[in-house]
C-alpha cells in the first residue's frame, strides 16, 4: 500500500486513491470544483492543484486526478499552489461572478478583486453535467461543442435531445447555478467577510497548513521557528 | 516472386533491382513534393516523359518522380544525373530544351540554373548550392533520390537493411539499448529520450500493445514531418517496425491530419507495397514476428497533435486532452500501453540501426543527439526545409543557409517551436540550436519551426498573433488554458489597441506564469512562451505602446497615422486613386493630402508610392 507524505504527514491509503482523497482522509481541506464523488475524475477546474515533488523537479498536478503513489511528497498549500488556485479563482469569478459557489471560493481564498474585464457566462464549463448524464444516467445526451474560447455546452446540433429523460441530473450537480449574495458590491468586487479562512501562516511555511481550527493551534508554526 | 521472407532475400532483391539500374543511365528527376507540385511540377513531369517519347529516347533516359527537396520556394526543381545538374523554376515551356540540351548533350541552361545571389555565378549541381552546403542531411537526403511510390527505390538505396539487421541480428532489449546509447530525442517536441520510452511500453503490463506515429503536424508554417512522409514515408514505416518490435507491439496507427493528401496517398501506396513484399504483414522476414500499420486520419486541430487528444481522436472521441498520469506507456490507446512518436523521430530509427549508436551519438550537442530538421520561414533569402546537426547556431541557419535577412530590413527576432515558441531576439543569434539552450532562451524545440522577422515586426503584435491562435486552438477543457490564452489575449489586444494601461504588463505576466504552471496539457504549459519571451526580451516595446500610445515598428493600426511629406510628393495622383476610403485629397502636381478622419490605416499609400512620400508616424 502507498504511503506518501502530505504536507508533512504520512498517510499510507489502497492503491488507487487519489492525491485528493488521501489528503481528505487527513482532513485536509483542497477546493474543488469540477471534482465529484461518484463521477470520473476530470481535471478542468485546476482548483484542486497540489504541488509534488521536491527541489527543481517539483511540480503543480491536479489531486483529483493523481493517482497516491509511494514516497510521494506533496505540498497542499504552499506558496506557488495558492498563486495559481488564486489566480484560478479570480478566473472563474471574471467570468461568473454571480455565482455564490464561486463567491465563497474566492472568499475563502481571499481574493476580493477581479483585475480581468468581467463577462457574465453561467456556465463555467467544469464539465459535471456532461459527465452526470453520460456516467450515472448512461443518457450522453450533452456534450462539449467547440475548442478553447468558443467552447460550450449544448446536445448534438443544439436540438431538442431525443435521450434527454429530463430527469435534472445536470442541474443538480451544476456548482455554478447559486445565486450571489445580495451585498452592495460593485460588479467584480467580492466582499469576502463572510468567510476568510486564509492560514496565515502558509505565507511563511510552504510545507504546512493548520488543519486543526483557528490558525497557530497546531503548533507546528512554532515549532518550526524554533528550529 | 516478389516476397521477401528472410534476410536473404532482401539481399537478393536489392542486387536484382542494383542490376537493372545502370549509374551510367541519364534520369531526370522532378521533384513531386507538394510545394513543387503547387508550381505544376506533376504536369512538368509528364510534359517532360512526352518530350523523351518525342525525342525517340524512351528507353535510354529514365523520368522519376522524387520528394521534397525542402527549397521549395525555387521550384519546380529538376536534378538530371549521372552529372547532378540542378535546374530550378522550371517552367512546362522549358521541357523540350532541356531534353534536347540537358538531357542529350549535357549543355546547361543558364537561365535554369540557380544563381548564387552572394557572389552571381551559376551553380551546378545541388550540393554546391549554398542552402545546401551548409546542411547536414541525413533524414531528407533520400527524398530526392528515390519516388516514394516505389518500394524498390527504396531497398535500392539500403532501404530495409536496418529492418533486416534488426530482425534477424539483435533482440528487443539491445534494439532498445541502442536506441538509448544513440542519446535519439523526441522531435515531437519535448524532446523525451525515444529508447527510454520504449523501455516504459515494453516493461509496461499488457498483453497487447500500440505504437504510434504522430504526423498531425498542426504549427502553422511547419512541414517538415509532412516532407518525410511524401517523400520517403518507407523510412517511417521501418522505424515504426523496428520499434514495435522492440517494444512487442503488432499493431500501429500514423496519424495523420486529412489536410496532407499527399502524405496519405504516398503512405498508402508504402504500407500496401509493403505489404506485397512482407515487411508487414506476418512473419516478417522469418523472424516470427507479425506487424502491421494503420492510417487514421486527424481532423486538423493543432490539440489533436498533443499524445492523450491524439490517442481519444483514434478511438473516435473528441480530440482532447486528458490529465496524465497515467501516460500512454502505461494506458494509452483503447486501454493498452502505448508508445508514440514523431515521425522524424521514427525516421531516425533506421538511421541509428545502420549506422550504429556510436556513429550517431558523434552527432550533435552533449545532451541533443543527431540532425533536427527546421522549417525555415519568413524574413530570409531562402526559405524551406532545413536539417542541421543539434547544436548548429541560429547565426549559421539564419545566415549561412538562410542567407540573411530578405530586402533592406534588419534581423530582430526568430521565433522558434511553433505557435507556442518563443521569440529569440538578435544578441543571442549565436545561440545553440538544442532542447536545452532553447528552453533556458524561454522557447521550445517544438516540431522545428522557425519565423525569422526583421525590424518591421512588432513583437507585441507577434505575440497577440500567437495567443490569438492558441485562444483558438485550446481545447478548452481546463480553466487554466481556456480562459488563460483567452485574458492574455485580450491584454495584449488592448495593448495593440493603444487601451493598454498601468498594471497590464505585470498582470499579464502573472497571468503567464500561472498559465504555465497549472495546465492540463503541453498546450496550456508552452501557451505563455509568446508572452513571456516577447516581455523578456522587448519589454520596451510593450512598455512604449501603453505609455507612449506608440508602436515603434509602426505595425499596430490604432497607434499609428500615416501622413504625406509635402516636399517629396510629387502629385502623381496614385495614392488618391488607390485609396479604398477616398481619404486622400489633392490635384495633379500639387501635394497631396490624408484626411485623418477617413484613414484606416490600411497601408495602401504606402505601398503605392513611387517616390516614398508617405510618413507613419
Ligand atoms: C498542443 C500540442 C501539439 C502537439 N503537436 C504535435 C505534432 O503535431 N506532432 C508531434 O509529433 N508531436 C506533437 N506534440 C507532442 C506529442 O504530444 C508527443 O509528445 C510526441 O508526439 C511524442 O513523440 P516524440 O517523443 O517522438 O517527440 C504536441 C504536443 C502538444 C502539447
Ligand atoms: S516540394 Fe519540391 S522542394 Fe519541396
Amino acid at each position: 500500500m502507498p504511503t506518501l507524505k502530505i504536507d508533512g504527514l504520512d498517510v499510507t491509503v489502497e492503491p488507487g486513491t487519489t492525491v485528493l482523497e488521501a489528503a481528505q482522509f487527513l482532513g485536509l481541506e483542497i477546493p474543488t470544483l469540477c471534482h465529484m464523488d461518484g463521477l470520473e475524475p476530470y481535471g478542468g477546474c485546476r482548483l484542486c492543484l497540489v504541488e509534488v515533488g521536491s527541489g527543481d523537479k517539483s511540480r503543480l498536478v491536479t489531486s483529483c486526478t493523481y493517482p497516491a503513489e509511494d514516497g510521494l511528497t506533496v505540498r497542499t498549500n504552499s506558496k506557488r499552489v495558492l498563486r495559481s488556485r488564486k489566480m484560478m479563482v479570480e478566473l472563474l469569478l471574471s467570468v461568473c461572478p454571480s455565482s455564490r459557489t464561486i463567491q465563497d471560493l474566492a472568499s475563502l481564498m481571499g481574493v476580493q478583486k477581479v483585475r480581468f474585464k468581467t463577462r457574465n457566462d453561467d456556465c463555467i464549463l467544469c464539465g459535471r453535467c456532461v459527465r452526470m448524464c453520460k456516467e450515472q444516467m448512461d443518457a450522453g445526451a450533452i456534450g462539449f461543442v467547440n475548442r478553447g474560447h468558443k467552447r460550450k455546452i449544448t446536445t448534438p446540433f443544439n436540438m431538442k435531445s431525443e435521450v434527454c429523460r429530463t430527469c435534472g441530473g445536470c442541474i443538480y450537480v451544476c456548482p455554478a447555478c447559486n445565486l450571489r449574495c445580495q451585498g452592495p458590491n460593485a460588479p467584480g468586487d467580492v466582499c469576502g467577510s463572510c468567510l476568510s479562512l486564509q492560514p496565515t501562516c502558509t505565507e511563511r511555511f510552504d510545507d504546512y497548513m493548520c488543519y486543526l481550527g483557528p490558525t497557530g493551534n497546531c503548533g507546528t508554526c512554532i515549532k518550526k521557528e524554533e528550529n | 516472386m516478389k516476397l521477401v521472407k528472410t534476410a536473404d532475400d532482401l539481399d537478393k532483391l536489392r542486387k536484382a533491382v542494383l542490376a537493372k539500374r545502370s549509374p551510367e543511365k541519364p534520369v531526370v528527376s522532378v521533384c513531386c513534393g507538394t510545394g513543387c507540385r503547387a508550381s505544376n511540377s506533376a504536369e512538368l513531369k509528364e510534359t517532360l516523359e512526352k518530350e523523351i517519347v518525342k525525342q525517340n529516347l524512351k528507353d535510354k533516359i529514365e523520368v522519376k518522380a522524387s520528394g521534397c527537396h525542402g527549397f521549395c520556394e525555387h521550384g519546380p526543381i529538376v536534378v538530371m544525373s549521372p552529372k547532378e545538374i540542378f535546374y530550378e523554376r522550371v517552367k512546362l515551356s522549358d521541357a523540350e530544351e532541356i531534353v534536347r540540351e540537358t538531357v542529350v548533350k549535357s549543355n546547361l541552361i543558364g537561365r535554369l540554373q540557380y544563381i548564387d545571389p552572394a557572389g552571381g555565378e551559376r551553380i551546378k549541381t545541388e550540393n554546391e548550392v549554398p542552402f545546401y552546403k551548409k546542411q547536414k542531411r541525413k533524414i531528407l537526403e533520400k527524398n530526392r533520390l528515390i519516388d516514394p511510390t516505389n518500394i524498390l527505390d527504396y531497398v535500392a538505396v539500403g532501404g530495409y537493411e536496418a529492418l533486416k539487421r534488426a530482425l534477424t541480428g539483435m533482440k528487443a532489449d539491445e534494439i532498445i539499448a541502442e536506441i538509448k546509447k544513440s542519446g535519439l530525442r523526441g522531435r515531437g517536441g519535448a524532446g523525451f529520450p525515444t529508447g527510454f520510452k520504449w523501455e516504459f511500453c515494453k516493461r509496461a503490463k499488457g498483453d497487447i500493445k500500440y505504437v504510434i506515429c504522430n504526423a498531425d503536424e498542426g504549427d502553422p508554417g511547419a512541414y517538415m514531418d509532412r516532407s518525410v512522409l511524401e517523400g520517403n514515408p518507407h523510412s517511417v514505416i521501418e522505424g515504426m517496425i523496428i520499434g514495435a518490435f522492440a517494444i512487442g507491439s503488432n499493431k500501429g496507427y500514423v496519424y495523420v491530419r486529412n489536410e496532407y493528401p499527399l502524405a496519405v496517398k504516398n503512405l498508402t501506396v508504402a504500407l500496401a507495397q509493403a505489404r506485397e513484399y512482407g515487411f508487414l504483414g506476418k512473419n516478417i522476414l522469418g523472424s516470427g514476428f507479425d506487424f502491421d500499420i494503420e492510417i487514421e486520419r486527424g481532423a486538423g486541430a493543432f490539440v489533436c497533435g498533443e499524445e492523450t487528444a491524439l490517442i481519444a481522436s483514434i478511438e473516435g472521441k473528441k480530440g482532447e486532452p486528458r490529465q496524465r498520469p497515467p501516460f500512454p506507456a502505461t494506458k494509452g490507446l483503447w486501454g493498452k500501453p502505448t508508445n508514440i512518436n514523431n515521425v522524424e523521430t521514427w525516421a531516425n530509427v533506421p538511421l541509428i540501426i545502420n549506422k550504429g549508436a556510436d556513429w550517431y551519438s558523434r552527432i550533435g550537442t552533449e545532451t541533443s543527439k543527431g540532425t533536427k530538421i527546421f522549417s525555415l520561414v519568413g524574413k530570409v533569402v531562402n526559405t524551406g526545409l532545413v536539417e542541421v546537426p543539434m547544436g548548429a547556431t541560429l547565426r549559421e541557419i539564419i545566415y549561412d543557409i538562410g542567407g540573411g535577412i530578405k530586402g533592406d530590413g534588419e534581423f530582430k527576432a526568430v521565433q522558434t517551436g511553433g505557435p507556442s515558441g518563443g521569440c529569440i531576439p538578435k544578441e543571442l543569434l549565436d545561440l545553440p540550436i538544442d532542447y536545452e539552450s532553447l528552453a533556458k532562451a524561454g522557447s521550445i524545440m517544438g516540431s522545428g519551426g522557425m519565423i525569422v522577422m526583421d525590424d518591421s515586426t512588432c513583437m507585441v503584435d507577434v505575440a497577440k498573433y500567437f495567443l490569438n491562435f492558441l485562444r483558438d486552438e485550446s481545447c478548452g477543457k481546463c480553466l487554466s488554458c481556456r480562459e488563460g490564452t483567452q485574458r492574455m489575449w485580450e491584454i495584449v489586444n488592448n495593448i495593440c489597441e493603444g487601451k493598454g494601461k498601468k498594471g497590464d504588463l505585470e498582470l499579464l505576466e502573472e497571468l503567464a506564469v500561472v498559465v504555465k504552471d497549472s495546465s492540463m496539457c503541453g498546450l496550456g504549459q508552452t501557451a505563455s512562451n509568446p508572452v513571456l519571451s516577447t516581455l523578456r526580451y522587448f519589454r520596451h516595446e510593450y512598455e512604449a505602446h501603453i505609455k507612449e500610445k506608440k508602436c515603434p515598428a509602426r505595425v499596430c493600426k490604432a497607434l499609428i497615422t500615416y501622413s504625406i511629406d509635402t516636399d517629396k510628393c510629387v502629385g502623381c495622383l496614385l495614392c488618391l486613386k488607390n485609396c479604398p476610403q477616398k481619404a486622400i485629397l489633392g490635384e495633379l502636381k500639387k501635394p497631396h493630402k490624408i484626411e485623418i478622419e477617413k484613414c484606416i490605416r490600411c497601408g495602401v499609400c504606402n505601398e503605392v508610392c513611387n517616390v516614398k512620400a508617405v510618413l507613419v508616424s
